[in-house]
């Protein structure tokens, strides 16, 4: 079906990940395989350490223990195959740059140090707009940006990547509607091009119609499979312990499925 | 009120050309240091540059270019060590962690001044630290390359240390850029974060250490952030800053060493007023434009 899966290495392969603030523990001991070509929703209550697990995979934490693989070896060889979409808030949206500058960053990584982007990399960087619908926006100062406009540069520049495996941290956190279902047409189309993508997510009651697979955390994994299989009344009540209240709709409408 | 000018030409004028390039070569730097919001470290490796120049006489004996430079960037990487250990190992916050590095530093030079003040002929001493003398710059014996007559040693020091960092800000234009403004991004696409950091504090300390004898350490820390803040009013685009960051030395140096002149005061001290008021200037101006335009941060 789709090339890249001569090499069987998965995409993203995690074992015993430990992860501590101050010795404190914020991951502990995450056994983790994601298969090539799907969408992978992580979800969890706040403190589950959602984007602390994308942040250790990234090399951007120190692991306390355990390994992870990008493709069957370590990031820093595959770093080229890994692009990455913060929360939009770890930035300064006042930094002196438009959106055409921070779209050409996504092509750093393929640049020696010293080479600036060129006619090529303009051209992508183009081409990654449009496909978000920013491109008549490609001059304009970050700052004045609406909250999914900015979400839909980041996700421009994660295009620009050209990587196999993304990592986004709640790109739907504060978007209006057209960008969100703009978000997730991409991710689909990304899917269908038989890219890995791996969301942080939040909101519950999309989960199901947004991912084919889940990685259910709290501190601990508590569960890792396709969305049919994990997205379970049981499940979701030992992720978020005792807080039924916010999670009492979906575990009803759940509950009223055949 | 233009007879410095007449009189001596020359000695106001390279007391001029030596303000433009302490003040374009500091806001050069500094437009970093303010992307990046360490202007306080900037601050402080401006003073704990004290205690390495007295170590480096004491041991050298000499205060030739060379050792001014290896002292400068040991003690500016010693000064960021100190800080982010102690960060890193106690619950001080960084601005506590700063104040606390710098200062134990300067007064660590401090004493070590006294002390070598009475071992032997240390051309050092506080006051030249911390307010410099621009006014001495055009009696430093000239340079000469070639046979060519360049100028006073400061006056070429600094213009080196300012092309240099040209050529640098060109050259690694894409890594300062995705550093500065997406660390995190930075890491992921294999950009050795650290190394920037670090590579621009070593720079931040000899660009300090090439200013200290016109400016001093205080006056310093203001030639590094104004000019910047100047910029960052009037644009948004960052090549477009490092231009305005030229016009406003040309503008800063010139008219500062002319309201010197009136007052008869200190030079360096009546380029940075000037400086901060064409900041003040520059906000005002463009504070209209910036209330009126439509807020588009607002979450839609």
């Amino acid at each position: 079906m789709m090339k890249d899966f001569s090499t069987t290495a998965p995409p993203l392969e995690v074992h015993d990940l430990t992860v501590a603030y101050d010795r404190r523990p914020v991951l502990y001991g995450i056994d983790l395989t994601v298969p090539a070509g799907s969408l992978t929703g992580i979800i969890g209550p706040n403190g589950a350490g959602k984007s602390t697990l994308l942040k250790a995979v990234l090399g951007l934490l120190p692991l306390s223990a355990g390994w992870v693989k990008i493709f069957g070896a370590p990031l820093a060889q595959n770093a080229r195959r890994t692009g990455y979409v913060p929360q939009r808030e770890s930035v300064d949206w006042d930094f002196p740059v438009n959106v055409m500058d921070v779209v050409l960053m996504g092509r750093y990584g393929h640049l020696a140090p010293g080479r600036r982007p060129g006619r090529a990399d303009r051209e992508i960087a183009r081409a990654c707009l449009d496909q978000v619908q920013m491109l008549p926006l490609a001059r304009r100062q970050i700052g004045n940006l609406s909250g999914g406009q900015r979400q839909r540069v980041f996700l421009a520049r994660a295009l620009a990547q050209e990587s196999d495996l993304y990592f986004m941290d709640e790109p739907f956190a504060g978007v209006d509607a057209a960008t969100e279902a703009a978000i997730i047409d991409l991710l689909r189309e990304m899917k269908a091009r038989g890219k890995t993508v791996v969301v942080v997510h939040h909101d519950l009651s999309t989960v199901r119609d947004y991912f084919d697979r889940l990685v259910l955390l709290n501190v601990r994994l508590v569960a890792a499979g396709p969305t049919a299989e994990v997205f379970t009344p049981e499940l979701l009540q030992k992720t978020y312990g005792g807080r039924l209240t916010i999670l009492s709709d979906v575990v009803q409408s759940l509950g009223e499925e055949p | 009120m233009v007879q410095p000018w007449t009189e001596d030409f020359m000695v106001s004028f390279w007391i001029v050309v030596m303000g433009f390039l302490v003040v374009a070569t500091c806001g050069l730097v500094g437009t970093y240091l303010l992307l990046r919001r360490m202007a306080l470290v900037g601050d402080a490796i401006s003073h704990s540059i004290l205690f390495g120049l007295v170590v480096a006489f004491m041991i050298f004996r000499s205060g030739g270019t060379m050792v001014m430079f290896v002292a400068a960037v040991a003690t500016g990487l010693l000064t960021v060590g100190i800080i982010e250990f102690i960060h890193r190992q106690s619950r001080v916050k960084t601005d506590a962690a700063i104040c606390i590095a710098f200062t134990t530093l300067f007064a660590a030079g401090v004493v070590l001044l006294s002390v070598a003040e009475v071992k032997g002929p240390v051309h050092l001493d506080a006051e030249c630290v911390l307010y410099g003398e621009i006014a001495f710059v055009p009696l430093d014996p000239a340079v000469e390359v070639f046979g060519l007559v360049l100028g006073p040693a400061p006056v070429v020091r600094i213009a080196g240390v300012l092309i240099g960092l040209l050529v640098l800000a060109a050259v690694f234009y894409k890594e300062l850029l995705v550093t500065s403004f997406d660390p995190a991004l930075a890491k992921s696409l294999g950009i050795r974060v650290g190394i920037w950091h670090y590579g621009l504090m070593a720079v931040l300390s000899i660009v300090i250490v090439s200013v200290f004898e016109a400016v001093g350490a205080i006056l310093a820390v203001a030639m590094l952030v104004v000019p910047p803040m100047f910029a960052a009013q009037l644009s948004d685009r960052l090549p477009v800053r490092f231009a305005l960051v030229f016009l406003h030395a040309a503008l800063s140096s010139l008219v500062g060493y002319q309201l010197s002149v009136w007052l008869n005061c200190s030079p360096a001290g009546a380029m940075v007023v000037v400086g901060a008021l064409l900041f003040l200037l520059a906000w005002a101006v463009t504070r209209p434009r910036r209330a009126a335009l439509p807020d588009w941060t607002a979450p839609s």
